[in-house]
């Protein structure tokens, strides 16, 4: 056995050393290089953006006015749908994978990560999750309406065939979760560089091993739910029918179970990306590292114990109402302290405005007005006003639009000089950014008010005193929409190596080794492995 | 490079441990349908009342100083035309106190049915007190075509119930579970 590994062993280390990579299309589909990986994975995550994004638009043409104009109300369902779906499993989660793959092996001084093949494998299936779901759009009855969250019975008994593709899609979506985070945790555990303890690794490695771990944890109880929804549907299972003994409330609580820990799964890398850029522009090291470890696996424990503050309307007994509803409230400590310690690092620190910097700060802001609201959903008596209305909608738009994706282009601009060797456009990047920033508050701000007065989320028409608010929302979605425009010209700018050279270590107060290896970091690196005092 | 050959085997004892981790949550999503059931029998958390009869016990005291009210709710289920009543939609009555109440079922179709009621209680804790000596949802209901059937339901408050709770809803929703039943219901011999 020894011999055999001794082996393949060293016909790897020979295949390490020749230095040209293959070209074209075959460099992509048989790459094993986590740079590589890293790249096809991010830019997959942003056509997503822009397809959930133009799903979003969709959305928001139709809610511009009162009264149906453009779509018919199943198509606007279908919308809101696929718009969830893409977002979530399209674009924030493989943006994720992608900022892991380039980043875990740079920053912790490993050559690759640690399964190189699967890695390509967990990629290049989603592309096909994803041509199967959107290729649902052209059967009878159209894409899956029934909400990105997908409720027994709408799912199941009041569902059109185009749930057996969204199955199968979650199916492969899921499997590509599972085995990048299973990537994740063997390349932390084991290709760290000498020297490199826990407790030295940079928090973006950090939040993202703690996030694989939830990611093990709860996609394949999702796995469950879908294959539940799958059974119900066409092989006369009764997990969630209650005329055969079953329960639509035990979805929701299955449902939710995963539902809960990945929405922490989309924002703890984001923590991580923060705390590695605030320090930077703030010049000054982290406050409180080994406080945001731990606040990021409290946060992980408890979104365990928490589902059911998305249930409170189902009528649950008091006792549960509360335990829920304080253990919702327990989140905003660690939470707490993480903002904490982003605003004393940035105190007093010699501080600059770059661009990453900039959406950095956003993020810290805004992310902070949408955990309020969370607080304000988490007290189960006024639940019963905002359920279900777009003061929800609101609340995860500020985290996961203003949050994570905020947090994924501030990586964006902070490593793209070392993935592509020269520096961004300042001025469009700047552009981008102050766009976003204005476009993303009229989106989303005024949403609180129309929800808090009752528009429900989710119809495709509303009542005439929302007429206002919601034109002004279309506006302001229109406007981010086309923002993110900007962020591709100047992605593709520097993709094409128009700009300024980048140094090796482009920002003055940066930390990590991804910083000791030259911009374009290349091809290969840390073949040995750097000495981490 | 020595050094390499340890971490490999390492890596395999990792993803094996993460791939059964993997396995044991899968099975974990699925255990969690009767751990729910069950965990709902316990606490009445989700309104089902029990499938067996209660017997009322003799010395069982009416507790004259409290006054429930206790609201009955009939509805079939999507694409079923059966008329479903009942008698009152409503009772007051003290806990420990057994009441009758009839149900009535038409079915107006032409063909033969065999329906199923299921109950749910609001508010869910008071389902563990309401105990049914006799009811029709304990078994299906084969109805003949343009049958009307009247169907007792017997039942009492335990007097152990919350003191908060002052009133509560009975809902049955019928199903049809024709195709389901029908092979069964020819052998199984129904008795009253």
């Amino acid at each position: 056995m020894s011999t055999v590994v001794t082996d393949t062993h060293s016909a790897h280390d020979a295949h390490d050393h020749h230095d040209h990579k293959p070209t074209g299309i075959k460099r992509w589909l048989f790459t094993t290089n986590h740079k590589d990986i890293g790249t096809m994975y991010l830019w997959f995550s942003f056509i997503m953006f822009l397809v959930g994004g133009s799903m979003a638009l969709m959305i928001r043409a139709e809610l511009f006015q009162p009264g149906m104009q453009i779509v018919d109300p199943h198509f606007f369902n279908q919308m809101t749908t696929m718009h969830g779906v893409i977002m979530v499993f399209g674009a924030v989660m493989p943006a994720f994978v992608g900022l892991a793959n380039w980043m875990i092996p740079l920053m912790i001084g490993a050559p690759d990560m640690a399964l190189p093949r699967m890695n390509n494998w967990s990629f290049w299936i989603l592309p096909f999750a994803f041509m199967i779901m959107l290729s649902s759009f052209f059967m009878p009855g159209g894409a899956p309406a029934f909400g990105w969250t997908f409720y027994a019975p709408l799912s199941t008994t009041y569902s059109t065939d185009s749930t057996a593709l969204f199955v199968f899609s979650m199916h492969i979506m899921g499997m590509s979760s599972i085995m990048g985070a299973i990537n994740v945790i063997v390349t932390i555990m084991n290709m760290r560089a000498p020297g490199m303890t826990y407790m030295k690794m940079p928090l973006f490695v950090w939040t993202w091993f703690i996030t694989a771990f939830l990611l093990i944890a709860v996609m394949p109880v999702l796995a469950g739910v879908v294959t539940m929804v799958l059974t119900d549907k066409y092989f006369g299972t009764h997990f969630f029918d209650a005329a055969g003994g079953g329960d639509p409330v035990l979805f929701q609580h299955l449902f939710w179970f995963f539902g809960h820990p990945e929405v922490y799964i989309m924002i703890l890398p984001s923590f991580g990306i923060v705390s590695a850029i605030i320090p930077a522009f703030a010049r000054k090291p982290l406050f409180g590292y080994a406080s945001m470890v731990y606040a990021t696996a409290s946060i992980a424990g408890l979104s365990f114990l928490v589902w059911a503050h998305h249930m409170f309307t189902t009528g649950m007994p008091t006792f549960a109402s509360l335990f829920f509803m304080y253990m919702t409230m327990l989140i905003a400590v660690p939470t707490g302290v993480k903002v904490f310690n982003w605003v004393t690092t940035m105190w007093r620190g010699a501080m600059t405005f770059e661009t990453p910097m900039l959406f950095a700060i956003a993020f810290v802001v805004l992310f902070t007005i949408g955990g309020l609201s969370g607080i304000m959903l988490a007290i189960t008596p006024v639940d019963y006003q905002y359920h279900d209305t777009y003061f929800v909608v609101a609340h995860f738009h500020y985290v996961l639009v203003s949050g994570a994706v905020f947090s994924i282009m501030a990586a964006a601009y902070y490593w793209l000089p070392k993935w592509s060797g020269v520096m961004y456009d300042d001025f469009l990047s700047k552009l981008h950014f102050w766009c976003s920033l204005i476009s993303v508050n009229i989106l989303f701000f005024p949403m609180h008010f129309v929800g808090l007065a009752g528009m429900p989320r989710r119809i495709p028409d509303y009542a005439l005193q929302f007429a206002d608010i919601n034109a002004i929302v279309s506006v302001g979605g229109f406007l981010f929409g086309f923002s993110q425009l900007i962020f591709l010209a100047v992605v593709i700018k520097a993709a094409m190596k128009k700009g300024e050279p980048a140094p090796a270590k482009p920002w003055e107060g940066a930390e990590g080794l991804e910083w000791t290896v030259p911009s374009p970091a290349p091809y290969h690196t840390f073949d040995v492995p750097p000495q981490v005092k | 490079m020595s050094e390499q050959q340890p971490k490999r085997q390492d890596n395999s004892r990792v993803i094996t441990r993460l791939l059964a981790s993997v396995m044991i949550m899968f099975a974990f999503g699925f255990a969690l349908v009767p751990l729910y059931e069950k965990f709902c029998e316990v606490t009445g958390f989700n309104g089902r009342t029990s499938n067996t009869a209660a017997t009322a016990d003799e010395s069982m005291q009416i507790d004259q100083s409290r006054v429930i009210t206790v609201e009955f709710h009939t509805r079939v289920s999507r694409g079923v035309s059966w008329d479903f009543t009942s008698e009152v939609r409503s009772v007051r009555l003290h806990p420990g106190e057994v009441k009758i109440v009839n149900f009535y079922v038409e079915n107006k179709t032409n063909r033969d049915v065999v329906a199923q009621a299921l109950p749910s209680v609001a508010p869910g804790e008071a389902s563990l007190y309401l105990n049914k000596t006799e009811c029709f949802c304990f078994e299906n209901q084969p109805l003949a075509a343009g049958e009307r059937a009247v169907m007792p339901m017997q039942f009492y408050l335990d007097p152990d119930l919350p003191d908060h709770v002052h009133r509560l809803t009975l809902s049955y929703m019928m199903y049809d579970l024709t195709d389901q039943v029908r092979p069964r219901t020819a052998s199984a011999n129904r008795s009253e």
